[in-house]
């Protein structure tokens, strides 16, 4: 059978992650819910800090929950793909700097 | 986006039966998700029942200047149904006899009706505390007719509550057809000029947000909040309140849901979301819908689900308060769009 690692309707399974430890899951879940709740940031602002750090770990499950959390929240596009500018820009700019580290070997070694 | 409502493009769906069919097959179907009936059951006996009427909910006619692809009114400027003055005249009647407090005019567009404003002043000698109009805005920059009624609104304390889908031109026009915003920004403003959402203001103007698309809508202060500075900030828009309405899956927004391929999901959320607090508050336990014919129904969404109020007294025209307020409210999965999370209500969440 063909069945892709990835499956959308896993995300409505994900309270599951309990049953076999219950007590951390259930840490996990409250501990969640606190860090998304309004305070020094909005709620907003977390939903899109959310999305971004989504698209650097690559969670498919994720960019669906904060793309309709989004949409919810009225965010718009143009705010959401700004975010995963904001995203690729650091993912860009932390391999870019290695640069220096590679430069530093090159000269280093070189005559 | 389509120009005629289901009804005129003869679509399966302008048939209600089609549609309560729909909602209780699928992923309703025995064995699925539980329907509203079961997740009721899960409550008190009582949490659903009528209490004391406080708010008659008149649809004046299907008759719209806009063709909204969420309407779950199946409104268009195809549709020809209309109040006659024979049922206005018995709506007038009931206003005196009752102790109703609230009086909510809606449609399609309830400005287009050739009474409008004769009942409008009729209604309003009679005195209710709160006489709601509900706008769609477009219309009173639709044709020259209707430009003076922010003055007409004005002079008998209306309560405008008006639908603009979101603070930016794209997502509104998206959901209402080209141009609805700018038109929209203009009517407010011109409503704004007349002395209309101003604070401290007794002229209220309270503005409507439902989601353009398959989500629910968000957090109603959160959004209220937004829209204000951004309503001032581009536009010099002031208003009162706003309130968050979620899309139910009925008539043209179920079309959409289901050309999408978004029912099942949307659904789900629905489900997923149903709060039980907000059983106790949704619009059927103080309201009672009168439909363009004189028919009863607990609310404007079961009227076009052609779903009439369980009880001997169908028409306005027997209209009996006892027996109306002893009746069991007709129910369908529709009603799950009213009871997720804050809730859901012509006056926005009930939370
Ligand atoms: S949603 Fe309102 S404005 Fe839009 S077509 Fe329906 S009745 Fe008319
Ligand atoms: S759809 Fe109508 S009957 Fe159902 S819960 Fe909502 S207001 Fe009540």
């Amino acid at each position: 059978m063909n069945t892709p690692y990835y499956q959308s309707q896993d995300l409505k399974k994900f309270k599951n992650i309990s049953d076999w430890s219950p007590e951390l899951g259930e840490k996990f879940f409250e501990y969640y819910a606190s860090v998304f709740e309004e305070s020094a940031l909005t709620a907003r602002e977390k939903s899109l800090i959310a999305l971004a750090v989504a698209h650097t770990v690559q969670c498919p499950y994720c960019i669906d929950a904060y793309t309709q959390d989004g949409l919810e929240r009225g965010i718009d596009k143009q705010e959401m793909m700004e975010a995963v500018h904001v995203a690729a820009a650091i993912r860009g700019g932390a391999s870019l700097v290695h640069g220096v580290q590679m430069m530093e070997v090159y000269q280093k070694r070189s005559m | 986006m389509a120009t005629k409502s289901l009804k005129g493009r003869v679509h399966a769906l302008a048939e209600s039966s089609k549609q309560l069919t729909f909602l209780s097959n699928g992923i309703f179907a025995p064995g699925g998700l539980p329907t509203f009936k079961e997740k009721l059951e899960t409550l008190p006996a009582d949490a659903l029942r009528p209490k004391k009427l406080e708010i008659l909910q008149m649809n004046l006619g299907y008759m719209c200047n806009q063709v909204c692809a969420h309407c779950h009114v199946d409104a268009g400027p195809d549709r020809k149904e209309m109040m006659s003055r024979e049922t206005l005249s018995y709506c007038l009647q009931i206003l005196k006899q009752t102790p109703v407090t609230t009086l909510d005019l809606t449609g399609g567009a309830p400005e287009m009706h050739p009474d409008f404003r004769w009942f409008v002043a009729e209604a309003a000698s009679i005195g209710v505390e709160d006489f709601i109009v509900r706008s769609n805005l477009t219309i009173l920059r639709a044709n020259k007719k209707y430009y003076d009624l922010p003055h007409f609104f004005k002079k008998h304390g209306i309560h405008v509550v008006s639908s603009l889908p979101f603070y930016k031109k794209e997502k509104t026009d998206r959901q209402r057809g080209e141009g609805v915003f700018s038109q929209s920004i203009q009517a407010l403003q011109a409503l704004n000029d007349v002395g209309y959402g101003q604070q401290g203001s007794k002229l209220l103007l309270d503005l409507v947000y439902n989601p353009s698309g398959a989500f629910l809508p968000a957090n109603q202060q959160a959004l209220e909040h937004d829209f204000k500075k951004a309503l001032k900030k581009d536009f010099d828009i002031d208003f009162h309140r706003l309130f968050t309405i979620t899309n139910l899956p009925i008539s043209r927004f179920l079309e959409y849901l289901i050309a999408s391929e978004n029912y099942e999901d949307y659904m789900h959320r629905l489900v997923e979301a149903f709060n039980p607090a907000a059983v106790a508050n949704v619009m059927c336990t103080n309201t009672l819908s009168v439909g363009w014919d004189g028919s009863l129904y607990d609310c404007d969404f079961n009227q076009m689900l052609d779903l009439k109020v369980a009880s001997p007294v169908q028409h306005i025209k027997d209209f009996d308060l006892a027996q109306l307020q002893a009746r069991e409210i007709c129910i369908s999965q529709h009603c799950y769009g009213c009871t997720a999370g804050a809730g859901s209500s012509c006056q926005g969440s009930v939370l």
